[in-house]
């Protein structure tokens, strides 16, 4: 059971070893996801919202949708731990 | 005290109460400059929040969780925490009330005329109180329901 | 330097990724404890997590705040700034992880509380009875 886990490990560190072989140097400029969409959120941000903090901005407001239902999953978390410790049936 | 009398009476000395009571309120207004300071400095809800959430921490493990909850009842942290969703989704609510997309913050221009870039960035700061209002009470309520296994009496 | 060596400079920090994403993995398929598991889950996640983050990185790039008046006057030229897209995500994500911790925390606090162990295989044989 354990060698199986352990070949199970290698095979999948393997494989992602040799997918890193594709991937754009270190700190390279011109790699993909340095091209696609970023240069627009970089150039425009601050000109359309006036938040100097690009993180801000695009979790904020270019990204509102994703933020707001992290909100919702982590109150859901909170809910979901409530309801799940507290022992409701005792106190009957 | 030897530690085994501390646990028993369920306090950690007087040298950490009382660190605990000075650094309690730097942490808190730690937590709302990280908050506040989110479109000029690294920081913004999450990170408030979890700073803001982490002073309540720091109350019910130095002293005990009765102590914490006398200070921060659990009712006024549920309220506070269901009031931070609320605030994001009722403002993205209200920008499609007032005729612009959902979440789309120039939209309250019409409240107030500030200009709508103006708004797009206020918008932003709204949002993010909510955010981290909701991620204080969470992260306070995570510790104190699996600290004390959800009786809220003796906590860690 | 030959060519491997330039290799190793380039990717060794998706490499040393990969390890940690090994380490968090062999947790969560080997161990029978179900928090070894949910301790090997984070540092899965701690893996995907640094290894997007540097996915953001550039050469000599500057951190992505900017000076407001600065930028309204001037414009900045998208190669000086490190990718922004990255951090938000992974701002995500940690939180995320964090919610997923607590509520298996919580669901693991549940099972011993009815089985009084935490051991994958003992809770197995109790659910067989």
């Amino acid at each position: 059971m354990r060698s199986l886990a352990f070949i199970a490990v290698f095979v999948t560190g393997a494989l992602l070893l040799y997918g890193t072989r594709d991937f754009p140097a270190w700190g390279d400029p011109a790699a993909p996801a340095a091209q696609h969409v970023s240069p627009t959120y970089i150039e425009k941000s601050v000109e359309q919202t006036h938040v100097p903090n690009i993180v801000t901005a695009v979790l904020g407001d270019y990204r509102g949708y994703d933020t707001m239902f992290e909100t919702v999953v982590i109150y859901c978390a909170g809910i979901v731990v409530i309801g799940a410790l507290r022992n409701w049936r005792d106190e009957e | 005290m030897t530690g085994e009398q501390m646990s028993k009476a369920g306090t950690s000395g007087i040298i950490v109460e009382m660190a605990v009571r000075i650094a309690t309120p730097f942490i808190q207004l730690f937590g709302m400059y990280v908050i506040a300071h989110g479109h000029y400095s690294p920081g913004g809800g999450f990170q408030g929040g979890v700073i803001l959430g982490s002073a309540f921490i720091l109350l019910g493990i130095a002293f005990n969780q009765e102590m914490a909850l006398r200070y921060f009842s659990e009712r006024v942290n549920s309220i506070l925490g269901s009031s931070g969703a609320l605030i994001y989704v009722g403002t993205a609510v209200v920008c499609a009330l007032l005729g612009g997309l959902f979440l789309d913050y120039s939209a309250l221009d019409r409240v107030l005329p500030l200009g709508p870039v103006e708004w797009r960035s206020m918008g932003i700061f709204v949002v993010e109180l909510g955010v981290g209002l909701a991620v204080m009470s969470i992260m306070t309520s995570l510790f104190w329901d699996l600290g004390s296994g959800g009786d809220l009496e003796k906590g860690l | 330097m030959g060519g491997f060596g330039a290799e190793i400079v380039a990717k060794y920090n998706y490499w040393i990724y990969v390890l940690l994403m090994m380490i968090g993995f062999y947790a969560m398929i080997a161990k029978r404890n179900l928090v070894k598991k949910l301790l090997g889950m984070n540092i899965f996640q701690t893996a995907i997590i640094l290894m997007f983050v540097s996915a953001g990185v550039k050469h000599g790039a500057a951190i992505p705040i900017l000076d407001k008046h600065e930028v309204l006057e001037h414009g900045v030229h998208a190669a000086s700034v490190v990718n922004p897209l990255p951090h938000v995500l992974m701002l995500t994500a940690i939180v995320v992880s964090v919610s997923v911790t607590g509520v298996a925390l919580a669901i693991m606090q549940r099972i011993y509380r009815r089985y009084g162990t935490l051991e994958e295989d003992e809770i197995l044989e109790k659910i067989g009875e």
